[in-house]
C-alpha cells in the first residue's frame, strides 16, 4: 500500500505572466518500508514537493494522498492531527527546541498528542537507547554534536508509530561519516519499522542509500533509478574487471 | 594497483608464506581484488631478484619458502607510500569527450545526455552503498574500498551538475562567442 501518493501535483506562485511553476504535474508513490530520495539542483522544486507532501502547503492542482486519504478533503484540524500522528519531519538545521533536553524533544510529539508525560518519557528513552543516544538523553541540544542533534531529530520524527518520514537535506550540515549515520538510521526506520521515507537531497552519496532515486529538473520528474542488483552481483562484476 | 608494494607492506609485519600473502592481500582489500598464486610467486621472485625480499632457502623440496622483507625493501616501501601517484595528465575521460561532442550537436538536448549518465552513476553508487550497508560495518577494509569508489563516482556526478549549471547560466547570459575546442594545453603552457 502507498503511504504517500502525489497525483499530477502542480504548485504555481504568482499570476499571469509572472506565474512560476515550482513543480508541475508531479506524480510519485512511496510504499510502506521504502526509502525514496529526490535529487535535483537548487530551484528544481525538491523542497516544494516535500512541503506539499507534508500538508504544509496546498498544491495549485492535483491531489496528495496519505495512506489513501486525500489531503484536499481534510479540515485544518485533521491535517494538524495527521502531522502529529502520521508524519515526521527532519530538517537540515535539526529544529530541536533549545530549552528542552534530548529526551524532552523526542517525547514532545507524544505529549502534544495527549499522552501522559511519564509514559511519553519512557518511550522516548527507549527510542534514544535504540539509536545509541541513551547517554545523551538529559543533554540540551547545544551540548550535543551536529550528528547527535540530527539523530535526536530523527528519533523525534519517527516516535509514536509514525508512518511517513519527510526529510529535507537531513545531513546537509554534517560531515560524510555523520551523514552516513543519519541515512543508516532513516534506512533502519524503513526496513525495521516499515516507515516510508522521502529524503530530499542534492548529494548523490546520500541519495545512494535510497531504494529509488527520483530526479527533478525545473519542477518536473525527469527520471528515476531502477532497483540495483544484489551485493553478490556487484562483487562478481568488480572481480571481472 | 601495485601488487609488488602491497606484498612488501604485508611482509613488513613479519615473515610469511606465499599462499598466506595471497590470502591476506585479498582480505585486506575487501575481497574486491582477486590475486592468483602464480602472480604472487612471480612478484616475489622479482622482489627477491631486486634484493627487496629474501626467502628461506633452507626449505626442502615440496615445502614452502618463507619470505621476509629486507632493509632495502623497507626503504622502497616507505618511498612508495609517500610518493603521490601520477595524477598530472590532462583528463581524457570518455564521459568528458561525450559531453563535449554533445555540446556541438544543436539538435540534441545536452541535459538529457547528462541525465542518462547521472542516473547510471547514481545506480552504481546505490550498488556500492548496498555493499557497505550489508558488510561495511564489519569489514573496515571493504568500507574504505567502497568509500573510495563512492567518492570517485560522486565527483563525476558533481562534474555533470557543474555542466548543467554552466549550461543554465549560458542560457541566461549567452556567451559572446561560441567556445571552440578547450584550450587546456595552451592555458597550461601560459601558466608555466
Amino acid at each position: 500500500m502507498n503511504v504517500l501518493e502525489l497525483r499530477e501535483v502542480t504548485k504555481a506562485y504568482g499570476e499571469g505572466m509572472a506565474q512560476v511553476h515550482a513543480i508541475e504535474n508531479v506524480s510519485l508513490s512511496v510504499e510502506r518500508g521504502a526509502l525514496v530520495a529526490i535529487m535535483g539542483p537548487s530551484g528544481s522544486g525538491k523542497s516544494t514537493l516535500l512541503t506539499i507532501a507534508g500538508s504544509l502547503e496546498e498544491p495549485t492542482s492535483g491531489e496528495v494522498f496519505i495512506e489513501g486519504a486525500p489531503l484536499s478533503t481534510m479540515s485544518h484540524n485533521e491535517k494538524a492531527r495527521l502531522r502529529r500522528q502520521t508524519l515526521g519531519f527532519v530538517f537540515q538545521d535539526f529544529n530541536l527546541l533549545p530549552g528542552l533536553t534530548a529526551a524532552e524533544n523526542v517525547s514532545l510529539p507524544l505529549e502534544l498528542d495527549g499522552m501522559k508525560a511519564k509514559k511519553a518519557h519512557t518511550i522516548a528513552m527507549s527510542m534514544l537507547g535504540e539509536f545509541g543516544l541513551g547517554d545523551r538523553a538529559s543533554h540540551f541540544p547545544d551540548q550535543l554534536s551536529g550528528g547527535e542533534r540530527q539523530r535526536v531529530a530523527i528519533a523525534r520524527a519517527v516516535i509514536g508509530n509514525r508512518h511517513l518520514l519527510l526529510a529535507d537535506e537531513p545531513s546537509g550540515a554534517l560531515d560524510s561519516v555523520n551523514g552516513e549515520a543519519v541515512m543508516r538510521m532513516i534506512l533502519n526506520a524503513c526496513k525495521q519499522s516499515g516507515v516510508a521515507a522521502v529524503v530530499v537531497t542534492h548529494e548523490a552519496q546520500l541519495a545512494s542509500w535510497a531504494d529509488r532515486v527520483v530526479f527533478l529538473r525545473d519542477g518536473h520528474v525527469v527520471d528515476q533509478t531502477v532497483p540495483p542488483p544484489t551485493p553478490e552481483q556487484l562483487v562478481h562484476t568488480a572481480q571481472q574487471r | 594497483m601495485s601488487v609488488r608494494h602491497a606484498l612488501l607492506g604485508l611482509l613488513s609485519e613479519g615473515p610469511k608464506y606465499g599462499h598466506q600473502l595471497r590470502q591476506e592481500f585479498e582480505e585486506r582489500t575487501g575481497d574486491v581484488w582477486p590475486l592468483n598464486v602464480g602472480q604472487v610467486y612471480t612478484t616475489l621472485q622479482r622482489l627477491e631478484r631486486d634484493g627487496l625480499v629474501e626467502s628461506d632457502d633452507t626449505a626442502s623440496e615440496g615445502t614452502q619458502n618463507v619470505y621476509r622483507i629486507t632493509g632495502a625493501g623497507v626503504d622502497e616501501l616507505g618511498i612508495w607510500l609517500h610518493t603521490p601517484p601520477d595524477l598530472t595528465s590532462p583528463p581524457r575521460d570518455e564521459l568528458v569527450i561525450k559531453v563535449l561532442v554533445a555540446l556541438r550537436m544543436p539538435a540534441l538536448d545536452v541535459r538529457d545526455v547528462l541525465q542518462v549518465h547521472r542516473r547510471y552513476l547514481v545506480e552504481l553508487m546505490q550498488q556500492w552503498t548496498r555493499l557497505k550497508e550489508d558488510e561495511g560495518e564489519f569489514d573496515f577494509a571493504l568500507a574504505l574500498v567502497v568509500d573510495s569508489e563512492l567518492f570517485r563516482l560522486d565527483s563525476v556526478i558533481r562534474w555533470l551538475d557543474a555542466v548543467d549549471g554552466r549550461l543554465k547560466r549560458a542560457e541566461i547570459e549567452p556567451p559572446v562567442a561560441v567556445p571552440e575546442l578547450p584550450r587546456l594545453r595552451r592555458r597550461l603552457a601560459v601558466r608555466r
